[in-house]
C-alpha cells in the first residue's frame, strides 16, 4: 500500500489523532521524561490520570481549580502526605490510605470533604500498572468518599530518590454545625469512646514488610470516617472533641488531648477493642497495640450524659459496630494517660519515644 | 488470647495477692530482687506493685543486656558500623544506645547501613544476600540469647559464609549476681530468678546463692502471675525459714536446662578473663567471647577497633540502678537530662531497662508516694 496516501492525508490524518488526545500509554515503566512536561507528561496525565479521575473540576486540566462559593459554612482545610512502603498491603493500597487519611484529617473537625489535591511523586522505573493501579484505587477511594479530586500534580524523581511513589493531597471541607469540636472543651467526667478495634493497619503493614517470618492474617482498617462522624454529631450536641488514631496510636493522642485540656484520662484496658490476631502479633514483636497506627478509627471525647447517644450512634455504622467506652477524664492527673490493667494494677501510658514502625502511611 | 490470657488473670491475681499479704509478717520489710529486665518490664507494664503489700518492695536487677553494655564498646560497635563496607545488623534497642559520639541510629543518619533485625539468623540471611559486603552481627545479651548466637555461627561455618561476622558481647547472669551480692550497699531477702535465661542454664547454677548467702531463689515466668506466685513462693520460703531454689516455671525451664543450647554455646564460645559491666565495672569470667576455631567469623579479630575504656557520664547513675541501690527515680538526672526520647544511660533506653520502665509505666506509684525510701 506504500505511497497510496497523498501526502495531505498523511498530515490530516496525523492532526486528527493529535486533537484526539494520546489514547494509550505504551510504556511499561515511568521515565523521567513523564515528569518533563512534554508530550509523555501529557500521556501520563490524560490517559492515566484523568480517565481514573475524571470529573469537571479536574477536566481542563488547568494548575488550579475554581471551587464553588460555599455560602455561610466555614471552611475546613488539611494537608497530608503518604508515603507508605509497601505501597500495597492486605486491606489497601497508598491510594485509598491518601484519600481516607485527608478525608479523615477534615472529618475530624466535624467538616464534610469536599475537594481534594493530589500530587504524585514518582520514581523513575515504577512500573505503569502500579500506578495504573494505585490512581484506580485511589479514585474509588474518592468516590465512596463523595470528595472531588479537583486539581493535582506529577513530578518524577530519578531512580533511588523515592520509594516508588509518595502522594501528597490537601483537602477542603465545609463545617455546616456550630459546634466547636476541641481538646479545649474537654472537662472531667467526659467519656472516651473508641470507634473499633485498634492495631490493625499498623501491624498489618509491619507484617506486610515481610522479614518477620509471621504468619497472620491481618488487614488494614483504612476506611473514610465522615459518615461515622456525620451520625455522632447528629446524635448529640455534646461532642467536645474528635481524634483519628494514626501514628503513634490510641496512647499518643489521649496523650495529646491529656495535655492540652490539662487533665487526667483513665483507660480501662479491657474495654479497648483489640483484634486477637493483632494482640498475638503484638505479643510476639513486643509491641503495645496502644501505639500501634490505625486507618480507619476515631477516639471521641463526649459528656457524660451524651455517653449512650454517641455509643448508639457509632454502633449503627457499619465501621462503628464494635465501638466501645473505653475511659473517662478525671481531674487527676493532670495531663497525665492512665492505664487500669486487665491485671488489676494501674500504669502510666506515655507518648511513644523513638519509632519501631517506619513508614506506615 | 489463649495461652496468654490464663496467666493474666485478675481474679488469680487476686487471691494471689491476698496469700501473699497473708504470708507478711508484721514489722518486716522485704526487698526482693527481680534478675531479669523483663521481669522488670512486666511489673511495671501490668501495674504489679499495686497488688502487693506496702512491706514487699521489688528492687530490680542487673538483667537488661542492653543497659550492661558499657559506653566503649558501642563505640567499638559504631566504628565497625561506620566502614563503608560493612552491614551493621542489631537489635532495635541498641539502636539508640548512647555512646561517646551519638548512638548507631545517628551513624545510619550519617550513612553507615546500620540494620535493624529480631535473630542473628536474619543477620545471616542478609550476608548471603549480600556477598560483596561484610555483614556484622552486634550480639548482646545473657544465656537467653547467646544460643541464637552460636546456632547462626554454626551456620554459617556449616554453610561457608565468611562474609558475615559477629562482635560478641554475651554475658552471663550467675557472676552479676555475685556482684550485686558482694556489694554492701544493699541488703536483699531474695531473689526472682531469671525465668529465660534458666531454660537454658537450668536452676542449679543459683544454689550457692541459696546455699552460701542464704537467700530464697524462684525462677519465675514472665506473666503477671508468674511474678505474683514467684513473690509467694519467696515470701513463704522465708516465712518456713527455708532458703532454696526453686522454680515456678515449670511449663518452661527443666532443672538441667537446654543441654543442646549449652553445647551449641561451648562449642562456639569460651569465657572472656574478665569484662566490663555499665555501672558494675570489670567483673571477672562474665562474658563470652568467639573460640579461637571461630576467628574467622570474629568481629573483634577482624576490625580494628578503638577498644577504648570509656567512663560513663558524670550524671548518669545507671550502675547504681542497675545493682538497685537506687530507684530509678532517685538519679540525678531521671526525667530531666534523661528521658526516653533524650538518654543518657542505657537503662532509660531498653525497655527492660528499669529507668524506661519507670519512666514509661510507673511514675503514677512514685506520685501516690507508695514507692518506699531505699535503705
Amino acid at each position: 500500500m506504500a505511497g497510496a496516501r497523498t501526502e495531505e492525508e498523511v498530515l490530516a490524518a496525523i492532526e486528527r489523532r493529535r486533537r484526539r488526545g494520546h489514547v494509550k500509554l505504551m510504556d511499561a515503566h515511568i521515565t523521567l521524561s513523564h515528569g518533563a512536561g512534554g508530550k509523555s507528561s501529557h500521556t501520563l496525565i490524560e490517559t492515566l490520570f484523568l480517565r481514573e479521575l475524571a470529573n469537571p473540576l479536574l477536566a481542563p486540566l488547568a494548575d488550579q481549580a475554581v471551587l464553588p462559593a460555599t455560602g455561610d459554612a466555614r471552611l475546613a482545610f488539611t494537608t497530608d502526605a503518604s508515603v507508605v512502603a509497601p505501597l500495597f498491603f492486605p486491606g489497601g493500597d497508598i491510594g485509598e490510605l491518601a484519600v481516607n487519611g485527608t478525608v479523615n484529617d477534615l472529618a475530624m473537625a466535624g467538616a464534610r470533604p469536599r475537594y481534594l489535591s493530589v500530587s504524585f511523586i514518582l520514581e523513575e522505573g515504577l512500573p505503569t500498572a502500579d500506578l495504573q493501579r494505585v490512581a484506580r484505587s485511589l479514585a474509588a477511594a474518592a468516590r465512596a468518599a463523595d470528595v472531588v479530586v479537583a486539581t493535582g500534580d506529577t513530578k518524577v524523581v530519578e531512580r533511588g530518590k523515592a520509594d516508588g511513589l509518595y502522594i501528597a493531597t490537601a483537602g477542603i471541607g465545609t463545617v455546616e454545625h456550630s459546634l466547636e469540636l476541641s481538646p479545649a472543651r474537654i472537662r472531667p467526667g467526659d467519656r472516651v469512646l473508641l470507634s473499633g478495634t485498634i492495631g490493625d493497619h499498623g501491624m498489618a503493614i509491619m507484617v506486610a514488610r515481610g522479614g518477620l517470618a509471621l504468619e497472620v492474617d491481618l488487614e488494614s482498617d483504612t476506611a473514610p470516617l465522615h459518615e461515622l462522624v456525620a451520625l455522632l454529631l447528629a446524635a448529640t450536641d455534646d461532642v467536645r472533641c474528635l481524634r483519628d488514631p494514626t501514628r503513634g496510636g490510641v496512647a499518643t493522642v489521649l496523650n495529646e488531648l491529656a495535655l492540652a485540656a490539662e487533665v487526667g484520662i483513665v483507660i480501662d484496658e479491657l474495654t479497648v477493642p483489640v483484634r486477637p490476631e493483632v494482640t498475638g502479633a503484638c505479643e510476639i514483636l513486643g509491641i503495645d497495640p496502644l501505639y500501634v497506627a490505625n486507618e480507619g478509627k476515631l477516639l471521641a471525647v463526649v459528656a457524660p450524659e451524651a455517653e449512650q447517644a454517641a455509643l448508639t450512634a457509632l454502633r449503627s455504622h457499619p465501621l462503628g459496630t464494635s465501638a466501645a467506652v473505653i475511659g473517662e477524664v478525671r481531674e487527676e492527673p493532670p495531663g497525665m494517660v492512665v492505664l487500669d490493667t486487665a491485671f488489676g494494677g494501674t500504669r502510666v501510658v506515655d507518648m511513644l519515644a523513638g519509632d519501631p514502625l517506619p513508614r506506615i502511611c | 488470647m489463649k495461652y496468654v490470657d490464663e496467666y493474666r488473670s485478675a481474679e488469680d491475681a487476686e487471691r494471689l495477692a491476698e496469700r501473699i499479704a497473708g504470708l507478711v509478717e508484721p514489722g518486716r520489710h522485704y526487698k526482693l530482687m527481680e534478675v531479669c529486665g523483663g521481669h522488670t518490664h512486666t511489673i511495671y507494664k501490668h501495674g504489679i506493685e499495686d497488688l502487693l503489700p506496702p512491706e514487699v518492695e521489688l528492687v530490680h536487677g542487673p538483667g537488661c543486656p542492653v543497659c550492661v553494655i558499657p559506653m566503649g564498646r558501642q563505640d567499638d560497635a559504631i566504628a565497625i558500623a561506620e566502614r563503608p563496607d560493612v552491614i551493621f545488623t542489631t537489635f532495635g534497642d541498641m539502636m539508640r544506645v548512647p555512646a561517646t559520639h551519638g548512638s548507631l541510629l545517628d551513624a545510619k543518619a550519617l550513612g553507615a547501613d546500620v540494620r535493624m533485625v529480631y535473630s542473628p539468623l536474619d543477620a545471616l540471611r542478609i550476608a548471603r544476600e549480600n556477598p560483596d559486603r561484610q555483614v556484622v552481627f552486634f550480639a548482646i545479651g545473657f544465656e537467653t540469647t547467646t544460643p541464637s548466637t552460636a546456632i547462626t555461627l554454626l551456620r554459617a561455618r556449616a554453610a561457608g559464609i565468611i562474609n558475615f561476622s559477629v562482635f560478641a558481647n554475651h554475658v552471663t547472669i550467675v557472676p552479676a549476681i555475685k556482684a550485686i551480692l558482694d556489694s554492701p550497699d544493699l541488703r536483699l531477702d531474695g531473689f526472682i530468678g531469671p525465668g529465660h535465661v534458666s531454660t537454658v542454664i537450668g536452676v542449679r547454677p543459683y544454689r550457692w546463692i541459696a546455699q552460701d548467702h542464704g537467700k530464697p531463689v524462684v525462677v519465675s515466668g514472665f506473666e503477671p502471675l508468674d511474678i505474683l506466685q514467684g513473690v509467694y513462693m519467696i515470701l513463704r520460703q522465708l516465712r518456713e525459714g527455708r532458703s532454696e531454689v526453686e522454680n515456678q516455671y515449670t511449663r518452661v525451664v527443666r532443672d538441667e536446662g537446654n543441654l543442646a543450647a549449652l553445647k551449641a554455646i561451648g562449642e562456639t564460645m569460651e569465657l572472656r578473663s574478665t569484662f566490663e559491666w555499665r555501672g558494675l565495672g570489670f567483673i571477672s569470667q562474665s562474658a563470652l567471647k568467639l573460640r579461637p576455631e571461630f576467628a574467622e567469623w570474629d568481629a573483634e579479630v577482624r576490625y580494628e577497633v578503638p577498644g577504648v575504656r570509656v567512663a560513663d557520664p558524670k550524671a548518669c547513675q545507671c550502675g547504681e540502678v542497675l545493682k538497685g541501690v537506687i530507684k530509678p527515680w532517685q538519679c540525678k538526672v531521671f526525667g530531666t537530662a534523661c528521658t526516653p526520647d533524650r538518654p543518657i544511660g542505657t537503662c532509660m533506653v531498653s525497655s527492660e531497662g528499669a529507668c524506661a520502665a519507670y519512666y514509661n509505666f510507673g511514675r503514677l506509684t512514685r506520685r501516690r508516694g507508695r514507692e518506699p525510701a531505699p535503705a
